[in-house]
């Protein structure tokens, strides 16, 4: 049976039961679908090479953040890369509680669970965690992944005058909804700003014709 | 759990009423159990005996209405910092009123359970809330802000619900500007004319003793009875009429009648001999009742906070609706609106010019394009705008392209503030293809006209309904001039033009019903913008192009302009200058209806006189149709 992937022996009980997750058809109605809105901070920009420093995200259920269900956890650093702190001023073994790395991600696993997961250009939290991940013996994320800086680009009307960037930052996209960037540059407030994006460019987009799940992965 | 967003949560709410009045650990306590709800406009939150939430709710972002939804009345009107829906639940009953988003907005929702016994605990909250029960306002201080009357410089009190004028309470200006009674009749004058105010209040020993008005100096001064550098004294009209605050705008409207006069000032106990709060102005009265345009324009032009004038042009939509309502022509609905908008518009672009380093290095033209250019534009809708400066030599041209799009971002930026979304395409004025000198849009021009390709044809219908919003006219017309040569050189364009006009989806079907959408959020709805509106605006902006005639970019007045120059037309353009008036003012009503632009309608909704109504336009769009089919003969390259 060469045509299936052979999966790991041995995984451990927390994957299987986030996998099993997956077993279940998932709702249709756009209305009913859970979204995780994620952000990490991280040492560099080298899937391989930098580590996850810390992971935030925020739960939405129609429409609605509860401030009780949100995701905020620090990972204890082996490797540190002094040039990024700047940025985000994680120390390493600063101030606050850190975990190891397996514990990051089982803790993250159970948080996402089937939710359809929501990061403002999505590919590179994507690859960090999934590096991770395969660090860890574990297979890749199964979650649909959704990119607000792919999906802002169609809430705009395309002409020939204005080719829409190729690229829209987070701080460009808290500007045009006016969004406080207060807490920027902490995984918790990056992923709630792209959350509140998220839903301002959700409600822009339910105009069109045929907006459906599909329609924002297109 | 404490974290980043309850400690955000808990930094907002602190501010206002009741948890003002709670110590950090309760406001803790609530902030960590809140939800973050969104809410698109129109959205609603409760209806009408929908039974209770776990949660009443404060606005973060945006405005919410509450609606006795029988008879569609705006209630109350809650903004940031304000809490709604809290009563029901103490009072454990369903909810009486609907809470329906104004704009897009984001609400907390505080649980009950957890913010009930902190409420009992606290005997001040407790209070609080009797009293915001009893009264039912949603914050009694409102009433009675001790204490902050002359710190607090930027707001008269605003009553927004609309009541009637004799239950209403008129508000005042706090702003308090005084002199004392030794000041010069000359240094008064400057203080006036710095302020841009029309009274100045006279003190002796903290205690008003007298008012110097306009009327004052040109009876008592420029008559030549007193000399500029006599004292105030001399000249002010004493003793005061005071009264206490609270007064409703009845009373104050007797008041002044009464002695004749039309000032009132406000003090502390209602007589002369405690301090003044405020002066209660003929003005003040005026914008209380919100029906006078010119009191408006003036409270603009007074403004220097653009969050101010958002204020102002809510009241703006509650004259258009009363303007609608007593049936006045649209043709001069239109005029007052859109002088009412143009004098936001620049007032804006002057507040964003106080907030730039250095003074425009050349000359510019902030320009209205799209309905705005028309002055048809009279519900909020997106921005379009671009910005023209003065040719500079070559090597000046970067820095000052830089110096424009710094200022149009302010401009555009404030424009958004005050309820114009940005434009979707980003046709603004902040986009760097949208802020150009002179010369530069000269060739853009050409090239669109040169070139008439789908999207410059698009470009330059949009582009063509200019008008001068703020700045330099003299560039405007040499824009004009431009396009009316190069169009002569090109005759092409026109029949391109025209052909663009003509693509515009019919309204009527074989049978002559309604063609309605098929699918999307809008499915069996009618599309009065594209479908009727736009057909109209198209063939008008040719035909008047191909009259070479230029600053007239109203529709309508397009239309009649054709009239006056094709006497065998006449009855046509005549017909389609009417059809556009009745279909503007049926998308405007529709649109304060509903809330919305107004752009589709729903059939159910319409009385057979209104669709009757509605089709009788549809035989001038028709015909308009045919004359410009016929004249630029568009067959041809259709082929």
């Amino acid at each position: 049976m060469g045509l299936f992937r052979k999966t790991p022996k041995n995984l451990p009980e927390f994957w299987i039961n986030y996998a099993n997750l997956f077993k279940e058809t998932q709702n249709k109605n756009f209305e009913d679908l859970v979204f995780v809105v994620l952000d990490t901070e991280t040492t560099g920009f080298s899937f391989e090479e930098d580590r996850i420093l810390s992971i935030g995200a925020v739960k939405i259920k129609k429409e609605t953040i509860s401030v009780q269900e949100v995701f905020d956890i620090y990972l204890e650093q082996e490797k540190f890369n002094k040039d990024t702190v700047h940025v985000h001023g994680l120390l390493k073994n600063g101030q606050r509680d850190c975990i190891s790395e397996t514990l990051a991600l089982e803790k993250f696993l159970d948080y996402v669970g089937n939710a359809i997961i929501i990061a403002h250009h999505a590919g590179f939290d994507m690859g960090m965690l999934n590096t991770a991940l395969e660090r860890n013996g574990l297979p890749k994320l199964k979650n649909t992944v959704l990119d607000t800086g792919v999906i802002y680009k169609k809430t705009l009307i395309k002409s020939y005058l204005v080719q829409p960037k190729t690229n829209y930052t987070l701080d460009e996209l808290a500007d045009k909804f006016s969004i406080s960037k207060k807490d920027r540059h902490t995984a918790l407030g990056d992923a709630y700003i792209t959350a509140v994006a998220f839903l301002k460019i959700i409600s822009r987009l339910k105009e069109k014709k045929n907006f459906s799940l599909k329609y924002l992965l297109r | 759990m404490k974290n980043l967003i309850s400690e955000r949560v808990a930094d907002f709410i602190k501010n206002y009423p009741p948890f003002n009045l709670l110590d950090s650990t309760s406001i803790f306590q609530l902030a960590e159990q809140v939800l973050i709800v969104y809410k698109e406009k129109n959205s609603i939150i409760f209806t009408v005996d929908e039974p209770q939430h776990a949660h009443f709710y404060l606005v973060h972002k945006g405005a919410v209405t509450l609606n006795n939804a029988a008879s569609s009345n705006v209630l109350d009107y809650c903004d940031e910092g304000d809490i709604f829906g809290l009563r029901p639940l103490f009072a454990n009953e369903n909810y009486k009123l609907e809470a329906r988003a104004h704009e897009e907005s984001i609400l907390y929702g505080i649980p009950i359970d957890i913010f009930k016994p902190i409420a009992k605990k606290n005997e001040q909250v407790s209070i609080f809330l009797m009293e915001s029960f009893a009264s039912n306002t949603r914050n009694p201080y409102a009433k009675d802000q001790k204490g902050q009357l002359f710190e607090n410089e930027d707001e008269e009190e605003v009553t927004k619900e609309v009541v009637l004028p004799d239950l209403q309470l008129a508000s005042y200006s706090k702003k308090l500007v005084t002199c004392s009674t030794r000041t010069t009749i000359k240094k008064a004058a400057d203080i006036m004319s710095k302020k841009k105010i029309g009274s100045i209040l006279v003190t002796s020993n903290d205690l008003p003793v007298g008012i110097i008005t306009d009327k004052d100096f040109r009876n008592k001064v420029i008559s030549g009875e007193q000399p500029i550098t006599a004292s105030v004294k001399t000249i002010m009209t004493a003793p005061v009429i005071t009264y206490q605050k609270n007064l409703t705008i009845t009373q104050a409207q007797m008041a002044m009648m009464k002695s004749n006069i039309s000032h009132l000032v406000i003090t502390q106990d209602g007589t002369p001999n405690s301090t003044a709060l405020g002066i209660l102005s003929k003005h003040d009265v005026m914008v209380s009742l919100g029906d006078n345009p010119a009191v408006l324009v003036k409270a603009i032009k007074r403004t220097s906070k653009i969050k101010k004038i958002k204020q102002i042009r809510k009241s703006v939509m509650v004259l258009l609706s009363g303007y609608l309502e007593q049936n006045i022509p649209l043709g001069l609905i239109a005029k007052i609106i859109s002088e009412l908008n143009d004098t936001c518009i620049k007032q804006v672009v002057e507040i964003s010019l106080a907030r730039m380093d250095a003074p425009p290095p050349v000359k510019f033209a902030w320009l209205a394009l799209g309905s705005q250019g028309r002055s048809e534009q009279l519900l909020h809708t997106d921005q379009d705008n671009a910005l023209v400066f003065e040719d500079v030599p070559e090597e000046d041209l970067p820095k000052t392209t830089t110096y424009f799009l710094e200022l149009s971002k302010h401009v555009t930026k404030g424009l958004n503030t005050i309820g114009y979304e940005y434009c979707p395409a980003d046709m603004m004025a902040s986009n760097p293809k949208w802020c150009l000198s002179l010369q530069e849009w000269k060739n853009k021009l050409s090239y669109w006209i040169g070139n008439p390709g789908p999207n410059e044809v698009l470009m330059s219908s949009i582009f063509f309904d200019y008008s001068l919003a703020y700045g330099e006219r003299s560039l405007l017309d040499n824009m004009s001039e431009h396009i009316f040569r190069t169009v002569g050189n090109y005759p092409i364009f026109l029949v391109h033009l025209a052909n663009g006009a003509l693509q515009s989806p019919s309204p009527t079907g074989f049978f002559r019903q309604f063609v309605v959408e098929q699918d999307g959020q809008h499915k069996d709805s009618f599309d009065l913008k594209s479908r009727a509106l736009r057909p109209l605006i198209d063939a008008a902006r040719v035909l008047i192009l191909s009259h070479s005639v230029k600053a007239i970019s109203n529709t309508w007045e397009r239309y009649e302009k054709l009239a006056e120059l094709e006497p065998n037309n006449q009855e046509l353009y005549m017909a389609c200058s009417y059809a556009t008036k009745a279909l503007l003012k049926f998308r405007t009503r529709q649109g304060l209806a509903n809330h919305d632009s107004g752009r589709f309608i729903q059939l159910g909704q319409l009385s057979k006189q209104e669709k009757m109504k509605l089709k009788r336009t549809f035989k001038a769009i028709k015909e308009i149709q045919e004359l410009i089919t016929l004249r630029f003969k568009v067959t041809n390259i259709l082929g």
